[in-house]
């Protein structure tokens, strides 16, 4: 989408009662929202390419209202999250990966014992909400799936 | 002084923050657990960092040794200290914190296994010439043989389990014709109770004070006790009300019992901080009863009346320091009167939680208050009644008495109820103030009221 695109679709929105709009398409998301004074305009663009691996969390920012209807799978334990099973396989999950009941989503390290945390739903994940490496503690949480 | 840089607290409550209290006053940081159910709890906030280890039910958090020990792993602490209840006479737990290359702060889980194993305790002791209560000389495994006891030493007797506390798996027998079933029912109830069917038996007397004393021992082999405590006022063997001195205790009976708390210590390789437990009967006899392998609830009276913080010297003969000073520095001043603060209603006893709606302690000269209350806070149902202490120290019994009395008066506390009526009433009792009390003290004050 060109900004003049973008410009078009904001003229015509001043036309209407409608103060918000998204609009989502491969790789690329935009959310135009009208308030009273200079209501805010957020554009995020990104264009998955070769050399750029994905960077899950900001393919799409997801409200607070969204994360309320998503599932959470929390830690079952105290350890250190890992998201693959070593350091040079790839991590188990991606966000906008489509995961099964019982599938592992992740591994917590606790007291030298490698425990495979599985998904207790299924559906896509939308979020993961620990970075590799980062210690977790019990019911913290760990992923945001969309049920389906 | 080099001491750890940071320490784990495996346990909650009020415990916790007098542990946290220790360390802040070293410049040690530390690390609250804590379950679900405790997560606004006053340990957490004072503690430098916390890790929620687990679900309300103190088997998934506080008594989870991996999840205990994952927390250690991942906040880089160097010891834990496990305050008491909970895992802290637990010989796995300290054995899998040496194991994991985490200081325990407490004894040895040697020493551990044996202040668990009460009959075997009494075996050791009675063989290095300490009195205890005349009964079997280890575990009694049939009934036959525990006939045979029983002519020896007379009735009554107490059926107690080897693996037993807390005032659980006790079955007294008064006529001979009890004997029997009480064998198997005693049997019975603490294989239930704690996994572990074995039996001893000891005399029992129904006129006995509880007197403990209180040791610490270091790893360079120094021993030194710091007097007793008086806990003779208990409800079903829990302890309300304990004091320090005993007002019963002369100087060379305080001498006498101290010296085979030392003994005893020796005998078993005892480090840290431990308590010889005795009861004295009506004429002044002590019989050695059991050790407890921790801190305990009542530590304060022994450092209002000693000047040594006990908390403290765990972590530092943990660390490997010996005892700063010895058995003849120890010096006794004043009285200590602690009472424990339950959430619990005064007339029947029962558990009282909810949120703690307002809450004002007591202040003024003398007055000590441990507690993890404030206002807003929530008892939760989970675990232990216990919510404060309140220690009063006076240059006397008498004067302790009283303030320990304006203290009560002037605690306020709303939204839950508590035991504070039940203290007045003891604290007024002229037997109390006589200093002329049993372990019956309590029922007999009751079964008095209802008549």
């Amino acid at each position: 989408m060109e900004l003049d695109e973008i410009k078009d679709l904001i003229s015509f929105l001043k036309d209407t009662d409608v103060t918000e709009l998204n609009i989502e398409r491969e790789g690329f998301k935009i959310r135009i929202k009208r308030g009273y004074i200079y209501g805010p305009i957020e554009i995020s663009r990104k264009v998955t390419t070769y050399e750029e691996a994905p960077v899950p969390q900001q393919i799409k920012e997801i409200t607070k209202e969204e994360e309320e209807v998503l599932h959470t799978v929390t830690s079952p334990l105290v350890g250190t999250f890992y998201r693959s099973a070593s350091p040079d396989s790839p991590p188990f999950v991606e966000v906008g990966a489509r995961v099964e009941k019982g599938q592992v989503l992740c591994i917590i390290e606790a007291m030298k014992i490698m425990n495979e945390i599985e998904s207790d739903v299924s559906g896509v994940v939308k979020k993961i909400l620990v970075e590799n490496g980062q210690p977790v503690e019990y019911g913290e949480p760990l992923f945001l799936i969309e049920v389906a | 002084m080099d001491l750890f840089r940071k320490i784990l607290i495996a346990n909650r409550g009020e415990i916790a923050v007098r542990i946290i209290r220790a360390c802040k006053e070293l410049g040690i940081k530390t690390v609250a657990v804590y379950s679900e159910a405790d997560k606004d709890a006053l340990h957490v906030k004072l503690a430098d960092e916390s890790i929620c280890i687990g679900p309300p039910n103190p088997a998934q958090s506080y008594l989870n040794i991996t999840a205990i020990l994952s927390a250690a792993d991942i906040t880089d602490a160097e010891a834990i200290h496990p305050g008491y209840g909970f895992l802290s006479e637990n010989a796995q737990f300290a054995e899998a914190c040496i194991n994991s290359g985490i200081t325990f702060i407490g004894p040895t889980p040697e020493a551990i296994r044996i202040g668990g194993d009460k009959a075997k305790a009494r075996q050791i002791l009675k063989r290095k010439g300490i009195p205890v209560v005349p009964g079997s000389d280890g575990p009694v495994t049939s009934e036959d043989a525990c006939m045979k006891i029983i002519k020896k030493i007379g009735l009554p007797v107490i059926f107690k389990a080897s693996a037993g506390g807390g005032g659980r798996g006790m079955r007294i027998v008064k006529e001979e014709s009890e004997i029997e079933q009480a064998f198997f029912m005693a049997q019975r109830e603490a294989l239930a109770a704690f996994g572990n069917g074995e039996l001893y038996i000891e005399k029992y007397f129904p006129k006995v004070r509880h007197i403990e004393i209180q040791i610490l021992a270091d790893r360079q082999g120094n021993i030194v006790h710091l007097g007793e405590r008086d806990c003779t006022i208990q409800r079903r063997h829990q302890k309300l009300v304990e004091e320090a001195p005993s007002p019963v205790l002369s100087e060379k009976l305080r001498k006498r019992i101290g010296e085979y708390a030392v003994k005893a210590a020796k005998a078993i390789k005892y480090r840290n901080a431990g308590t010889f437990e005795f009861i004295v009967d009506d004429e002044l006899n002590p019989y050695f009863i059991e050790i407890n392998t921790r801190v305990q609830v009542e530590h304060p009276v022994t450092e209002e009346i000693t000047d040594v913080d006990i908390i403290k010297e765990q972590i530092k003969i943990a660390k490997g320091y010996s005892i700063s000073f010895k058995q003849s520095q120890v010096k006794f001043k004043g009285h200590a009167i602690e009472c424990r603060i339950n959430a619990e209603d005064p007339e029947k006893f029962t558990p009282s939680p909810g949120i703690v709606e307002f809450i004002h302690f007591p202040g003024g000269p003398g007055i000590r208050v441990d507690s993890f209350l404030y206002e807003g806070c929530k008892v939760s149902p989970y675990y232990d009644s216990l919510v404060a202490k309140i220690i009063a120290k006076g240059s006397n019994r008498q004067e302790a008495i009283v303030r320990m009395r304006r203290a009560l008066e002037e605690m306020s506390i709303k939204g839950i109820k508590t035991n504070i009526p039940f203290f007045l009433k003891v604290l007024d009792h002229p037997d109390f103030q006589k200093g002329k009390f049993f372990t019956d003290f309590v029922q007999t004050m009751n079964n008095n009221e209802k008549d």
